[in-house]
């Protein structure tokens, strides 16, 4: 078996992720048995929801260690939203509730998830970032972005976000009160915060750079 | 340039869309798939679509019509009209919505706004409320069964509620300006999107395009939904989002 395989882990958006490769052409298979994630060509991590409920699910469906596996034999790798966030070292998502000061994430990049709110520089705007926002293209060379025009629109709903910590991993950037990492690109792994899949024309274009 | 959003509504019934589509290369003006994809393809930066099916078999039919959709057209979109339960959340969900808006049954059960948020997300729940003015006094109140019901709620302090409950959107509409073509309730929108910290969508008004930009300046809405206008092609959504560019307001062009 090989092809493009999704990860089914009960993320919110599987379907729309699911929907978006159909309409390219690509067979899509959604699994979450690790012989198919470790026999795919190329896997989708999708993700809404919280840090540490999608990390406990990860944990019950014995996922962690299949997706590191993924990873390191050179799969190409695309995170989505809390997708991406997931391949993050923390987030302080909902932390104080286990009483934690930080949720572990699977550690295949270095950097954290932070909530806006946190941030003393963003006032005045509304939490969850919602809407369409414009990328700042930072990696002339990226893969994900080839032929994507600087300043181009993609939708973003989330109220945590990328802090990198290696800048050459940083693929784009966005505003929303402050400016942060919204796209990232290491080898085979790659990561967007916004959402390909609900991103018209744009997005599916994003999609298909990954997946050609 | 984080941007504000222009959401045409569509009103569906039994799966079809019911109310005006005056679009030249629709093949056929009733399938909400096809409208669905002009409208993305017309610069909408969402979609409501408002669902009056009466039939018993309601939630297959609108199960089915979301699911064809969501193959189909790739901005998000909201579904909202006779939302009972969190079940119908997950079903609409599941089918491929972005988001659900609950309006009555959130009045006659606030908790089902936090069950649905606990559940999916508050991303995904929007509160949508039918405010009108009141005559014995200041300010509005809301109402429920399509506007039919005067709930003696306060319409400011039922939305603040509904954002404590964790609502991720309010879907505001005057019922005073619903239908007139005479402009939003900046007022109302702005009284609302003041004490919450989630978008607010204005609703109900549209006529001209200042009244969109009266909306976003003193109305301090976040996004503004229209249907007719955009239906009978009374205005088209890329003309109006050059007006508002020109005026100094954010959006996606």
């Amino acid at each position: 078996m090989s092809g493009i395989a999704v990860i089914d882990y009960d993320a919110g958006n599987t379907m729309s992720v699911m929907n978006a490769l159909n309409a390219l052409g690509c067979e899509v298979v959604l699994s979450n048995k690790p012989e198919v994630l470790l026999d795919a060509d190329k896997v989708i991590f999708p993700g809404v929801g919280a840090y540490a409920d999608a990390m406990s699910r990860l944990k019950e469906y014995g996922l962690i260690d299949t997706i590191k596996e993924v990873v390191s034999k050179g799969t190409p790798f695309l995170g989505i939203c809390l997708g991406m966030q997931l391949l993050f070292d923390y987030s302080t998502e909902n932390a104080a509730d286990y009483g934690k000061d930080r949720i572990e994430g699977l550690g295949i990049l270095p950097g954290s998830i932070v909530g806006f709110k946190e941030n003393e520089k963003f006032t005045g705007l509304k939490v969850p970032h919602m809407g369409w926002n414009s990328l700042e293209i930072v990696n002339k060379d990226s893969k994900l972005f080839k032929g994507i025009d600087n300043g181009s629109f993609v939708y973003f709903v989330h109220s945590f976000y990328l802090d990198a910590k290696e800048r050459s991993d940083v693929a784009a950037r966005a505003e929303y009160g402050i400016g942060f990492d919204v796209a990232v690109e290491k080898g085979n792994v790659f990561g967007c915060q916004f959402h390909p899949e609900k991103s018209g024309d744009v997005g599916l274009k994003i999609l298909k750079n990954f997946l050609d | 340039m984080f941007t504000k959003r222009i959401i045409p509504c569509l009103d569906v019934k039994d799966g079809r869309v019911v109310k005006g589509t005056n679009f030249i290369n629709l093949r056929d003006a009733g399938d909400p798939v096809e409208v669905g994809e002009i409208y993305s393809k017309t610069g909408a930066d969402e979609l409501v679509f408002l669902d009056i099916t009466a039939s018993s078999d309601k939630r297959n039919i609108t199960v089915n019509m979301v699911r064809k959709v969501a193959e189909k057209v790739f901005i998000p979109f909201t579904v909202g009209g006779g939302i009972r339960t969190v079940d119908d959340f997950k079903y609409i969900l599941r089918a491929g919505a972005d988001k659900v808006a609950v309006n009555s049954a959130a009045i006659d059960n606030p908790q089902i706004i936090s069950e649905a948020a606990l559940k999916f997300g508050s991303q995904c729940v929007v509160c949508a409320i039918d405010a009108k003015k009141r005559t014995d006094a200041e300010g509005w109140t809301i109402y429920k069964h399509g506007g039919r019901i005067d709930m003696g709620i306060d319409a400011v302090e039922w939305a603040r509620r509904a954002y404590e409950l964790g609502a991720g959107e309010i879907l505001l509409t005057s019922m005073d300006c619903d239908g007139t073509k005479a402009g939003y309730d900046c007022e109302l929108t702005r009284a609302v999107s003041d004490v919450v910290d989630i978008p607010v969508i204005a609703s109900g008004g549209a006529g001209t395009f200042e009244h969109f930009y009266d909306a976003f300046e003193k109305g301090h809405a976040d996004a503004v939904l229209a249907a007719s206008l955009f239906h009978y092609k009374e205005m088209e959504i890329s003309d109006l989002k050059t007006y508002l560019k020109d005026k100094g307001i954010p959006v996606r062009l």
